[in-house]
């Protein structure tokens, strides 16, 4: 789960670190509100949608005076930011961070983030700030200085000191940098943060530190023990469908085609995403509909599939191991009356179903008389089935529309 | 023969008193596995298809002299059930839970540093070793005796794979589902490894997907200390990046982890990669020939 960066500094500024005085707005009276309030010779104002590179895109703009800053707010706000994380969608704007500017000295980079090989969280921290981490690793990879942390006993004050001359801080400045970076890492800790970044973190000129940026991601899979961040999710920087679907409890990624899937498993549902393209379709989504699914369950699948009318055909491709094969079908059959009255499938679907009960779903599926509907003998070919069916229907738009 | 767990490995289930647990207790049994004792707190005196139910992971060894244990154990208590099986002195913990917080697997992994415990999961399908046993929820009726060895992250494709090997008459060994998490117990070097000295097995398919540098790793090893002929498959070549493709550990992040990396770092060792999820079997088999030892696997 994801925050926007004025949540990020709230909540790091509760654990002691350092961030620049400011105030979310939603509109551009609110965003004048808060400048007056911080009363400061240059104010920032900043876009706040879910993704990096919001600088470059023209997201950030720094102003001298009210006017200024209303001008600013009417301008970001209703616009659709294209940033190098947004794809070429955009987002768009909704809210804003009204921040008072900092005199920067300097610039660096500093962050935890969970070091997958090692299994340990690793403090990282470069001098070049501002810049992505990565592009730094691909440019300087010298540049970058690691502190892997022990659990057992969490970040040590010698590793702090060390990153802090690594990074060339000045002498007056180390006691300041320890503190944001400890500050930093019981955040990550207490939060279940799986990342934990700030770029830039700054040294002003009078020797502070502080996160003029912030980012955290957090560990879904530790949400049920933080109620607290569940407040600060903003539904509409999320996919509605996705959205849906985690509430089904199913896994669901939109990809933007016409060919939906339904699949039981992350990665035969990823691999039939593949097949999809590598038979010349493109996937309309990825979808795990898991290990115990119910006839009410696939249904649900199916409307989400079906909503928006994106997808021109679904592939379902059932291995029933623990799943059985007779459930999907029966799942299917009841999808079938929801979403089409019992009548024919609105868009064609292919079914292919192995593994565990397979005569039984395959029997159910030919009984039931729902339209539309093609039980497919392989794998390969129901994938193959299914985009040239979709290709057919598009060809027939095309020549309609002509 | 196969990797590390046989017929006559004993075993408990933690979290046996739930209902997946003991839906799939009684699997195992039929499978031939020794589940000889469940735990569960405060259910100790009580029987789960005839299996002892214990307070602890310690009463239940102390009773039976069981080393090795399944965990069903629910998300939040689940990385805290590991290290009790793991100071009980278990030298074999499958976890199949899904959801474990990674901060959690962090403290696991340091906890089992230094002991004899190997841990396989989490969110895996478990472990199982062909006509002899198996800790988990891999059905055993679509697996075949012979001498492919099998490494997953992913569960459903372990038995899409299995399915395809015995439909072209390969046989396996064991079959390893690893787990879709971040951080995890045994990765693919370690099965590698365990594979590589099984008199039994004879190849090993390795099933891989996007997140994570274990693939790129697993390659370096084959090619430095290899000797049997690997086939593998990746999934998730369309996979945008920053999304969790259902697993926790399948994400591209900060342009790491992409299937065409890791595609191409099997590739150019030498190791064939199945183009689509439908052509693992035949991408074996073509492995299998190319390395003089078809026949020999031909068991089913």
């Amino acid at each position: 789960m994801n925050v926007h960066e004025y949540q990020s500094k709230q909540i790091l500024a509760s654990f002691g670190v350092k961030v620049p005085m400011g105030f979310p707005a939603f509109t551009a009276e609110e965003a004048v509100a808060a400048a007056e309030e911080l009363n400061a010779p240059v104010t920032v104002v900043k876009a706040q949608i879910h993704a990096g590179g919001r600088g470059k895109a023209g997201g950030v703009k720094v102003v001298k005076g009210l006017d200024a800053v209303r001008e600013a707010a009417q301008e970001l706000l209703g616009k659709t930011l294209v940033t190098k994380q947004t794809g070429p969608q955009g987002k768009v704007v909704h809210r804003l961070l009204i921040e008072a500017g900092a005199s920067i000295e300097k610039e660096y980079y500093l962050s935890f983030v969970l070091d997958r090989k090692l299994g340990r969280v690793v403090m990282i921290g470069s001098a070049s700030g501002g810049m992505e981490i990565e592009q730094v690793a691909k440019i300087n990879p010298q540049a970058i200085v690691k502190e892997v942390i022990d659990p057992a006993v969490g970040l040590l004050p010698f590793q702090c000191t060390r990153m802090a001359f690594a990074l060339h801080l000045a002498p007056k400045s180390i006691k300041a940098a320890k503190k944001l970076m400890n500050g930093l890492y019981r955040a990550f800790c207490a939060k279940d943060c799986t990342l934990a970044e700030i770029n830039p973190m700054v040294v002003t000129t009078d020797g502070d530190v502080m996160a003029l940026d912030a980012k955290l991601n957090f560990d879904d899979s530790a949400l049920f023990r933080h109620p607290e961040l569940e407040k600060l999710r903003d539904a509409g920087e999320e996919d509605a469908k996705e959205r849906e679907a985690a509430k089904a409890g199913l896994n669901y990624v939109s990809l933007g085609g016409d060919v939906a899937c339904m699949v039981n498993g992350a990665g035969l549902a990823m691999a039939t995403v593949d097949m999809i393209k590598y038979y010349g379709g493109e996937p309309a989504n990825f979808l795990d509909v898991g290990g115990d699914s119910t006839p009410e369950k696939i249904a649900t699948a199916f409307r989400i599939m079906l909503e928006g009318g994106q997808a021109q055909g679904i592939f379902v491709n059932i291995f029933g191991g623990i799943n059985k094969c007779d459930v999907v079908a029966e799942g299917i059959v009841k999808a079938a009356q929801e979403v089409a009255g019992g009548n024919a499938m609105p868009v064609p679907v292919v079914v292919r179903l192995e593994g565990t009960n397979v005569e039984r779903g395959r029997e159910i599926l030919t009984h039931a008389g729902v339209g539309n509907l093609y039980m497919a003998k392989t794998m390969e070919g129901g994938a193959e089935q299914i985009v040239s069916m979709v290709k057919k229907t598009n060809e027939v738009c095309e020549e309609q529309i002509a | 023969m196969g990797i590390l767990l046989h017929k006559d490995t004993k075993a408990i289930v933690q979290g046996i008193t739930g209902q997946a647990a003991s839906f799939h207790t009684k699997q195992m049994l039929a499978y031939g596995t020794k589940i000889v004792a469940g735990v569960t707190p405060g259910k100790a005196g009580q029987q789960v298809e005839g299996v002892p139910v214990f307070d602890t992971v310690r009463d239940a060894v102390d009773a039976t002299g069981a080393t090795a244990s399944v965990i069903f154990v629910p998300a939040p208590f689940a990385a805290d059930a590991i290290m009790e099986a793991a100071e009980a002195g278990l030298e074999l913990v499958v976890c199949i839970t899904e959801h474990i917080p990674v901060q959690d697997m962090v403290k696991v992994k340091r906890y089992l540093e230094g002991r004899k415990t190997r841990l396989i999961g989490p969110n895996c399908p478990g472990i199982l070793t062909v006509g002899e046993s198996k800790l988990g929820i891999i059905p055993g009726d679509i697996l075949k005796k012979g001498h492919v060895g099998v490494i997953s992250r992913s569960g459903t494709l372990t038995y899409e794979a299995a399915f395809q090997l015995t439909a072209a008459g390969i046989g396996q060994s064991t079959a390893l589902g690893i787990g879709g998490d971040a951080v995890k117990g045994t990765d693919f070097i370690d099965a590698l490894k365990l594979f590589h000295d099984d008199p039994d097995t004879y190849a090993v398919l390795m099933i891989g997907e996007i997140g994570g540098t274990a693939e790129e790793e697993a390659a370096a090893w084959i090619h430095a200390n290899m000797k049997k002929p690997v086939a593998a498959f990746i999934s998730g070549r369309q996979a945008p990046p920053g999304k969790r493709m259902g697993h926790a550990g399948a994400i591209i992040a900060g342009g790491k982890g992409t299937a065409a990396d890791k595609i191409q770092a099997l590739n150019a060792v030498g190791i064939q990669v199945a183009d689509t999820v439908a052509h693992i079997g035949a991408t074996v088999v073509d492995t299998l020939k190319k390395a003089g030892i078809y026949d020999a696997c031909h068991t089913c």
